[in-house]
């Protein structure tokens, strides 16, 4: 890999660069950023909620721009860019290439992200991140709300570029000597959430453009005063990203494939089912979508059809706990950080299920729906699941991507209060939403079980807040000033790793 | 591939699969029953605006923010939108439904006892979302 601390090298060199490596690194420093900007804008969400009343954010309007920009930027600036750089970092690695299939377009790719996140956090828009019509054509403020638009416009074409670089790398410049039962699972996750970005995205690409042009007035696809469905665009809006939780997930699983095995000191329990699981994940991850749409009015026999559709995806993600669970019994496991993050994030994946299986029965969604709830369902999946998994992986890399070791107490203690954070924020809201408590609320009324989950959740944000600033001093300090690892074994675990530094970059010889 | 046997995760999947096709059957059992609206069920027309909530009884009379109801009765709610989406919810008795500009959704429901409940909104409709609050004040029957 890169070790650019080790042997620096002008800072330009890895901006224009094109290798996967580099790419991966500024795909990382760039994901980085945006969670702690992301996170930011989580405590101040949590801290005017802790109280009735206004507390740290004077206006709704304010507060209505931030939990929008909130979810915008941890899914599409954080969670995805994120994963694009493990992937940069290993999936040629893993099927034996010497870079991405093409390393320009994966550049480009890449640099389409700062300027849609500086559109996103420039404008600010309020409309969330449904970018809800009609509220979305008649009433969302511009610029911010069209800024939005092109910002979303360009990551999405961006989620394109990166899908087919990842299949073409995986499918057609894998070793010839290698089958496709052989590319590791944390590739074929690649390939999976790569071959849903395909089918899903242009759906929603097509209903932004919609929503531009009914925004400029010249069309009134979603807007009911020019003849218009607002119902059309839920539809193409979660034809697009029901699939795109798996997305977002199916690679955190695939990075926890990787780790779990080789901190178990065993094979994986069967790379078949997870193989198996991913595509299968993929197919029937596109009949649910309507499971956002219980209470639009929809007719009971397409409640119902919405209804199976989503309980026949609960087995494939449910293959993969046990799959991890069969790994880990009777393994000679090292909770080094990263193992305990994937650990976590499994228990945090289940827990989030279970959830999401109470939305999917009918009756009970209309209890649950667009109540705190639906809040805590998919935090304990994008936190609890991706998240965790995520940051269990960057530990991981660490030594590879810096040469050293970061500080394993300091790991093991941002660990532990993710964690606690994590269940205080996200469990208490499941019950908050059983109280009734809507989403998106900037202000309500002083119920007092509703302050006292809020005030739990915020004491839980806070937690996570603070782990968070040691691990950010973790990674600052221990990249400059950590002991040299040892880049066979890091973790001292035994065995051969993939190694991202035996990537021949051009510019390191 | 290890050359273990898989029996046990098929077990596993045997008993994920059965949970789930019995949640599906007790959920569409129980949706079926709750969506069968009563005949003699009074129509009330709930019209969600940014950002409050007025209701129209049968014999013309309209309220503002709060919605007077008899215990024994059955009521029907024709919801519809003036400007952008919203969603009536009655949490305590289980009420939700969107009110969308240009369709007209219903809902119905059967007060049980004498009192008051919280009526909100629990669709993001913009600026005054979180305040678009009501009160369903349940009386005694009148005859
Ligand atoms: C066992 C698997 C899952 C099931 C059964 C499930 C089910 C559901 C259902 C029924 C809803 C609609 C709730 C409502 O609005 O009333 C929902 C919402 C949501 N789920 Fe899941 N889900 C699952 C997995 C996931 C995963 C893996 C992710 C993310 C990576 C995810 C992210 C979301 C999000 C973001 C929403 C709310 C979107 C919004 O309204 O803003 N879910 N889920
Ligand atoms: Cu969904
Ligand atoms: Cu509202």
């Amino acid at each position: 890999m890169v070790l650019e601390l080790q042997k620096p090298r002008p800072v330009w060199q890895i901006m224009f660069s094109t290798h996967h490596t580099d790419v991966g690194l500024l795909y990382l420093i760039t994901s980085l950023a945006f969670l702690f900007l992301g996170g930011t804008l989580a405590l101040a969400i949590r801290a005017e909620l802790f109280l009735p009343g206004a507390q740290i954010i004077g206006d709704a309007m304010t507060f209505n721009r931030i939990f929008t920009v909130h979810g915008t930027t941890l899914i599409f600036l954080f969670i995805i860019p994120f994963a694009s750089s493990v992937g940069n970092y290993y999936v040629p690695i893993m099927v034996r290439y010497k870079d991405m299939a093409y390393p320009k377009l994966n550049a480009i790719a890449f640099w389409m992200i700062p300027p849609a996140g500086a559109l996103i956090w420039l404008g600010f828009a309020d409309f969330t991140w449904y970018a809800t019509p009609p509220y979305s054509i008649i009433s969302a403020p511009g610029p911010a709300a069209d800024m939005w638009i092109f910002g979303l416009k360009i990551l999405g074409i961006s989620s394109v570029l990166g899908a087919i670089n990842f299949i073409v790398t995986i499918l057609k410049c894998k070793h010839p000597d290698m089958s496709i039962g052989q590319v590791p699972l944390l590739a074929w996750s690649f390939l999976s959430s790569s071959l849903i970005i395909l089918v899903a995205i242009p759906t929603f690409a097509a209903a932004l453009l919609m929503l531009l042009t009914d925004r400029l007035g010249v069309s009134g696809f979603f807007n009911p005063a020019m003849g218009g469905d607002p119902i059309a665009y839920a539809h193409l809006f979660w034809f697009t990203f029901h699939p795109e939780v798996y997305v977002l997930v199916i690679p955190a699983i695939g990075m926890m494939y990787e780790i779990i095995p080789r901190f178990s000191r065993k094979p994986i329990y069967s790379y078949n089912s997870g193989v198996f699981a991913f595509v299968l994940l993929s197919i029937v991850g596109f009949s649910s979508w309507a499971h956002h749409m219980y209470a639009t009015g929809m007719s009971f026999t397409e409640k119902t059809v919405f209804m199976v559709g989503t309980l026949a995806a609960v087995p494939a993600s449910a293959m993969h706990v046990f799959n991890f669970v069969a790994t880990m019994w009777n393994g000679r496991i090292k909770f080094s950080t990263p193992m305990m993050w994937c650990v976590g994030g499994i228990a945090l994946f289940f827990s989030a299920g279970a959830g999401g299986v109470a939305n999917a029965a009918m009756p009970l969604d209309f209890t649950t729906h667009d109540t705190y709830w639906v809040v805590g369902h998919f935090h304990l999946f994008v936190m609890g699941t991706i998240a965790f998994g995520s940051i269990g992986m960057l530990y991981y890399m660490f030594p590879y991507v810096t040469g050293r070791m970061y500080n394993e107490t300091m790991g093991k203690v941002h660990f532990a209060m993710s964690f606690i954070g994590t269940v205080l924020v996200f469990f208490t809201q499941h019950v908050l939403g059983l109280y009734g408590m809507p989403r998106r609320v900037f202000d309500y009324p002083p119920i007092p079980e509703w302050i006292a989950m809020n005030q739990i959740a915020t004491v839980g944000a806070m937690i996570i807040g603070i782990s968070m600033a040691i691990f950010l001093a973790n990674i600052i300090y221990s990249s400059g000033k950590g002991k040299l690892a040892n880049t066979e074994d890091p973790f001292g675990v035994g065995g051969k790793y993939y190694y991202p530094f035996e990537a021949k970059n051009p510019h390191h010889d | 591939m290890s050359g273990h046997s898989n029996w046990p995760e098929w077990i596993y999947i045997g008993v994920v699969v059965a949970l789930m096709v019995w949640v599906g059957a007790e959920a569409w059992e129980a949706e079926r029953l709750v969506e069968h609206v009563p005949a003699d069920a009074e129509t009330i027309i709930v019209t969600g605006q940014q950002w409050f909530w007025t209701f129209e009884h049968e014999d013309g009379t309209k309220e503002i923010g709060e919605l007077h109801v008899e215990v024994g009765k059955a009521y029907k709610f024709e919801i519809i939108s003036k400007d952008v989406n919203h969603s009536f919810n009655i949490h305590d008795y289980v009420v939700l439904m969107d009110a969308i500009p240009g369709r007209v959704n219903t809902v119905w429901f059967a007060p049980t006892d004498v009192g008051t409940h919280d009526i909100q909104c629990r669709e993001y409709c913009g600026l005054i979302h979180y305040n678009m609050r009501g009160t369903l004040i349940v009386e005694a029957p009148s005859s």
